[in-house]
C-alpha cells in the first residue's frame, strides 16, 4: 500500500503588511501526498503555492495546522513544535539554482555530505554518482559563473539528489531556463526521480509544464485550494471557471435561460442547442475550450465568422454569438472565408456562475503584495 | 551593447562641432588641473634648479623623524583597518540579517560619522581625555584619587580609536548594502543541504560578502593613510606626527619658504608611495573576485532570531551609537556654551557669548562666506565639468578616452595634503608666472581637482542609463545635435547632475586637509578657521564654530534627502 509521504492538516499562513493589513496568504490546506507521486503546486503569483512549500521546507513558520514529513511531525502549531529546515532531510532546488559561486562544482555537490561529516572516500564517490547522473561528469574543478544556466540547475538538482532525500522540493525550478531546455530539464528530473523513487513537489505557474510532469495537481488561488486532481480529470472536469481558464485555453459564452432554452446573452433571437444541468442559475457562463467547438456549414447555432488567424499549427475564427466575439480553433483543413455564415455547435461544456468582479479586484490586489 | 562606431555622437566628434570642441576642452582642462600638480610634485622632488638632484630627496626620506612619521601613519592605518572592518562588519551583520530592533533608526545614526568631518571628533574627544585636563579625565582622577590621567587621548591609541569610529561606515554601508542584494536562496539552499545557522554564516555568507568586506577595507585603508584631521588635533601637542601631518608641519614651521615646500615635497613622494602600494593592492583584490549575488526573486531574508542575545546587544550597538556619534557632538555643542575652556559642565557657566564672539569676528564670517562661495562655486563647475568629460568618455570615445578618464579619477586617490603642494607649486608663479597663491582661486583649483571624480562617476553612471537611441530618435525627429543634447541628454541626466553637485558641496564645505595648507589671511576657509581657533588656544569659540558648521551640514543633508526623496516620487 502507497503510504503518505507529505501531508498538510490545516495549514494556514498569515502575513501582516502595514500596506494591507492581514493577508491570509495560505488558508486551511489539507494535502496528502504519497510516497513516490510527483505533485505540482499550480496557481498564478500570490495564490499561496511557494509560501506552502516553504512552510514544508522549513523557512516559514505556520500560522495554524501541522505538517508531516514521512510520518514524523515536522511542524505542530498548537505544540510548538518546529524542526529547523536543516533536519528535515528535504533536497530542494530553486528558482534562480542558488549554487554557491564561490565554491567549485566538486564543492558545491560535496556540501551537504561535508556537513553532515560524512567520510571523505563516501564523498568523492558519491559526488561523482550524483555529477553523473546530472550528465555533469567532468567539470568537477569549474567555477558556477563559468557554466550555462541548464548546467548551473543541474549542480542544484545534483547538490539535492547527493543525500538522498526522500522528498524533493521543486520551486519553479525551469523558470529561468529558456523553453527548449524546459522540456529537456524536464525528462530528467522525471528520470531521477524514477532512479531515485523520491517523492517531487514541484511548484509552478506554468500550467503545461505541471501537466506534462505531475501524477496529481493541486490548482490554488487566493490561498486557497481550488481543486486537487490528475492532469486529465482537471482539465476534463475542472470545477470552476478559474480551473477551467488556468488549465489551458478557454472559451467563455454568457448566457441567459428563458423559458427553458439557452439564448447568448444579448441575442433572444437563436437558442444554444445544449442541455440545461439542474441547478442552472437565470444568468450563467458556459465554458468550453476552442478546439471543442466544431464549426459547420448549416448547423447549429447559426452565425458568421468575422475574423479568421491563421497560426503555425491551427486555424483561429472569431464568431459573433450574441454580443460576444468567440474564439474556435480548426484544423487547417477546416476552411471558411471571413464574412461567411456558418454554425457552431458545442456539446457538454462546464456551466459556472457568471463572473465576480470583487474576487477578480481582489486578485489584482493580491498581485501587487 | 551597441560599438563605438555606430555611436552618432561619435561620428560628429571626428568633425569639429560641438563634439570635437567638448573633446579637446575635457583634455586641456584635466591637463590644467590635474597633470600639472602632479608633474610639478615630481619635479621639485627629483630636480634642484634645473638639476636632477636625489640629495634633498634621501635627506628627508632618511631623516629619522620622518621614518618615524612614516612608521606611525602605516601602524595607525593597519591598526584601523583591521578594528573598523570587524567593528563595520558585526553592526553589518546585526543590522542587515539579525531580528534585532529599530534597524532603520539605528542604520540612520551609523551612517552619521559620513557627515561630520572625522576632525570635529577629534576635538571633542580630545576635551574629554586630553591628560589631565580633559573633562573625564578629571573627574576620574578626583572620583578615585588618581595621580596621573588614566586615559591618554593624545596617543596613537587615542588617534586609532577617533579614526575607527569615523571610518568603519565604510565597511559597514558596503556589507549591509551586499547582505541586501544577496539572494536569500544561497543560504537557504545551504540551510536544505543540513547546515546550521552559524555554519551558514561562515561556510556561505561570509566568503560571498568577502569582495564588499575588502572593498570597504581597502577604503579605509587608503582614507586612513592620507588623513590629516585626527592625527593633527590630537598628536601635535605630544609631539606624535603622521606623513600628512609632517608635511603640514615641515610647510608651516619654514613659513611658507620655498624650502620647506621643497622638503613637503618630498615627503608628499613617500606618502604618494605608500598610497601606491596600497591602491596596487586594492585594484588587485578588487579586480580578483566579484560574484554574481544578486539573482532571482525580491524576497525577504531570513533574519536570524537573536533570542535571548537580543537585548544584550541591542543594549552594545546603541552603547556603541550613544559613544561614536552622541558623544561627540553633544560635547561640542556643550563647550561652545561654556564661559571659558576649563569651566565645568554646568547650568552657571553656560551663556551664548561664544556665539556672539563668533558672530562677530569678521574673520569667523569671512571663513563662513569663503567656505559656502567655495563650494558652491566648486559644486557647480565641476557638476558641467563632471558632464562634459562623461559625455565625452562614454558617447564621443574619443581615441585617449581612457587617459582622460584616469585623469579625471586620480586625483581622488592622491592624499588631499600632496595634492595642495602639487597645487602651490603650479600655482606660485611657476607657470606663465600666474600666481594665484593665497588667494582663494588656488583653493578652488585644489577642490576641483579633488571632487571632480565624484561628479564625473555620477554623471557616467546616469549616461550609461540613457540609451543612446534616445538621443538618435531625437536627431531622426529634425533636431540638431546641440538641441538634442539641450532637449533630450540633459534633462535626462539632471537628477545625476543635481547629486553630483551635492557629493561635491558637502565635502567641499567641511574640508580641512587642502586648505589648511592653500589659505591665506583672506582665504580662510571654515574648517581652517574652527582648526586655527582651537590652535590659539580659544577651544570654546572653535567649539562654537564646529556647532554652526554642524548644524549647516544636518540642514544641507536634509535638504538632499529631501529633494532625492521628491525625484523618486515623480
Amino acid at each position: 500500500m502507497e503510504k503518505n509521504q507529505v501531508v498538510l492538516r490545516h495549514v494556514t499562513k498569515r502575513f501582516t503588511t502595514r500596506t494591507m493589513g492581514t493577508v491570509t496568504a495560505v488558508d486551511d490546506f489539507n494535502l496528502e501526498i504519497k510516497e513516490g507521486e510527483c505533485f505540482s503546486f499550480l496557481g498564478p503569483s500570490g495564490c499561496g503555492k511557494t509560501t506552502t512549500l516553504r512552510m514544508i521546507a522549513g523557512f516559514e513558520d505556520l500560522s495554524e495546522g501541522e505538517i508531516e514529513l514521512c510520518g514524523r511531525p515536522v511542524s505542530i502549531k498548537s505544540k510548538n513544535l518546529y524542526i529547523p529546515p536543516e533536519e528535515r532531510d528535504l533536497g530542494m532546488v530553486f528558482q534562480a539554482f542558488a549554487v554557491w559561486p564561490h565554491m567549485n562544482i566538486f564543492d558545491n555537490v560535496a556540501f551537504p555530505l561535508k556537513i553532515r561529516k560524512t567520510p571523505k572516500r563516501e564523498i568523492e564517490a558519491r559526488v561523482k554518482e550524483a555529477l553523473k547522473h546530472c550528465s555533469l561528469d567532468g567539470l568537477e574543478k569549474l567555477y558556477p559563473s563559468e557554466l550555462s544556466g541548464g548546467q548551473q540547475q543541474r549542480i542544484a538538482l545534483a547538490r539535492a539528489i547527493v543525500t538522498n532525500p526522500k522528498v524533493m522540493l521543486l520551486d519553479e525550478p525551469l523558470s529561468n531556463l529558456d523553453p527548449k531546455l524546459r522540456e529537456t530539464m524536464r525528462f530528467e528530473i522525471k528520470e531521477l526521480q524514477r532512479q531515485f523513487g523520491f517523492t517531487i513537489i514541484f511548484v509552478t505557474h506554468d500550467q503545461s509544464e505541471a501537466m506534462a510532469i505531475s501524477d496529481r495537481m493541486m490548482v490554488c488561488d487566493m490561498g486557497k485550494i481550488m481543486q486537487i486532481d490528475t492532469p486529465e480529470n482537471l482539465y476534463r472536469k475542472p470545477n470552476s471557471r478559474f480551473v477551467h481558464n488556468f488549465l489551458g485555453e478557454s472559451t467563455f459564452i454568457n448566457i441567459v435561460l428563458k423559458d427553458g432554452k439557452v439564448f447568448p446573452k444579448g441575442d433572444n433571437s437563436q437558442a444554444i442547442d445544449i442541455e440545461i444541468p439542474a441547478g442552472a442559475e437565470q444568468e450563467m457562463v458556459i465554458a468550453t475550450r476552442p478546439n471543442a467547438i466544431k464549426l459547420t456549414k448549416n448547423s447549429g447555432f447559426m452565425t458568421h465568422i468575422e475574423k479568421r488567424i491563421f497560426l503555425t499549427d491551427k486555424t483561429e475564427y472569431l464568431v459573433q454569438v450574441g454580443e460576444q466575439l468567440v474564439k474556435i480553433q480548426t484544423p487547417h483543413r477546416v476552411v471558411f472565408a471571413p464574412g461567411e455564415t456558418c454554425g457552431i455547435e458545442i456539446t457538454s461544456p462546464g456551466w459556472y456562475p457568471p463572473e465576480d468582479k470583487e474576487a477578480e479586484a481582489e486578485r489584482a490586489r493580491r498581485q501587487r503584495f | 551593447m551597441r560599438k563605438a562606431s555606430s555611436d552618432i555622437a561619435a561620428m560628429e566628434g571626428r568633425r569639429l562641432g560641438l563634439d570635437g570642441i567638448m573633446t579637446i576642452l575635457s583634455f586641456i582642462l584635466l591637463f590644467i588641473i590635474v597633470v600639472i600638480p602632479i608633474f610639478m610634485i615630481v619635479y621639485n622632488a627629483f630636480f634642484y634648479q634645473g638639476k636632477f638632484d636625489l640629495t634633498l630627496f634621501s635627506s628627508v626620506i632618511f631623516d629619522k623623524e620622518n621614518l618615524k612619521a612614516m612608521g606611525n601613519t602605516i601602524i595607525i592605518a593597519v591598526a584601523v583597518t583591521i578594528f573598523g572592518t570587524i567593528m563595520g562588519l558585526f553592526y553589518a551583520w546585526l543590522l542587515g540579517r539579525s531580528d534585532i530592533p529599530a534597524k532603520g533608526f539605528m542604520r540612520a545614526l551609523f551612517t552619521i560619522p559620513y557627515m561630520f568631518p572625522p576632525f570635529f571628533g577629534a576635538m571633542a574627544w580630545d576635551l574629554l581625555f586630553s591628560g589631565r585636563a580633559g573633562y573625564i579625565n578629571r573627574w576620574l582622577m578626583s572620583t578615585f584619587h588618581l595621580r596621573t590621567a588614566p586615559v591618554n587621548i593624545n596617543s596613537l591609541g587615542g588617534i586609532i580609536f577617533v579614526e575607527c569610529s569615523y571610518y568603519f561606515p565604510f565597511v559597514f554601508m558596503q556589507v549591509v548594502s551586499a547582505l541586501e542584494r544577496m539572494d536569500p536562496t544561497l543560504e537557504e539552499s545551504a540551510r536544505i543541504a543540513g547546515a546550521r545557522q552559524s555554519q551558514v554564516i561562515w561556510k556561505i555568507t561570509l566568503p560571498l560578502v568577502k569582495p564588499a568586506i575588502s572593498a570597504g577595507a581597502l577604503l579605509i585603508l587608503i582614507s586612513s593613510l592620507a588623513h590629516f584631521g585626527v592625527p593633527s588635533i590630537l598628536g601635535f601637542s605630544k609631539n606624535i606626527y603622521t606623513l600628512p601631518t609632517m608635511i603640514y608641519a615641515l610647510i608651516n614651521k619654514s613659513g611658507g619658504s620655498f624650502d620647506g615646500i621643497r622638503q613637503g615635497t618630498a615627503l608628499s613622494i613617500l606618502l604618494v608611495a605608500v598610497v601606491a602600494i596600497a591602491l596596487v593592492i586594492q585594484k588587485k583584490v578588487l579586480s580578483s573576485g566579484s560574484y554574481d549575488i544578486i539573482k532571482g526573486k525580491s524576497m525577504r531574508p531570513t533574519l536570524i532570531k537573536l533570542r535571548g542575545a537580543k537585548y544584550p546587544l541591542l543594549f552594545l550597538a546603541c552603547l556603541t551609537l550613544l559613544i561614536i556619534v552622541i558623544v561627540p557632538l553633544v560635547m561640542i555643542f556643550l563647550v561652545a556654551l561654556v564661559k571659558a575652556y576649563g569651566l565645568p559642565l554646568v547650568w552657571k557657566n553656560f551663556s551664548f557669548s561664544n556665539y556672539q564672539k563668533v558672530f562677530a569676528s569678521t574673520a569667523t564670517m569671512d571663513s563662513i562666506k569663503n567656505s559656502l562661495l567655495l563650494s558652491i562655486t566648486a559644486g557647480i563647475v565641476c557638476m558641467f565639468l563632471g558632464v562634459m568629460i562623461a559625455y565625452v568618455v562614454n558617447r564621443i570615445k574619443p581615441k585617449g578616452k581612457n587617459v582622460l578618464e584616469i585623469l579625471s579619477i586620480l586625483p581622488y586617490s592622491i592624499p588631499g595634503t600632496v595634492l595642495a603642494i602639487g597645487v602651490i607649486l603650479s600655482w606660485s608663479g611657476a607657470i606663465f608666472k600666474i600666481t594665484l597663491y593665497n588667494t582663494i582661486w588656488i583653493i578652488l583649483v585644489a577642490y576641483m581637482a579633488r571632487y571632480l571624480s565624484f561628479s564625473m562617476k555620477s554623471a557616467s553612471a546616469s549616461l550609461q542609463q540613457v540609451n543612446s537611441s534616445l538621443e538618435e530618435a531625437s536627431r531622426a525627429c529634425g533636431a540638431t545635435h546641440t538641441e538634442s543634447l539641450r532637449d533630450i541628454t540633459l534633462p535626462l541626466i539632471k537628477p545625476a547632475m543635481v547629486s553630483g553637485f551635492f557629493l561635491i558641496f558637502l565635502p567641499a564645505m567641511r574640508e580641512l586637509t587642502t586648505s589648511i595648507l592653500l589659505y591665506g589671511p583672506y582665504s580662510r576657509t571654515l574648517g581652517v578657521q574652527i582648526f586655527a581657533l582651537r590652535d590659539a588656544g580659544m577651544i570654546p569659540q572653535a567649539a562654537a564654530l564646529a556647532s554652526v558648521a554642524i548644524v549647516l551640514i544636518i540642514i544641507c543633508n536634509a535638504i538632499v534627502t529631501w529633494i532625492t526623496k521628491d525625484r523618486k516620487g515623480a
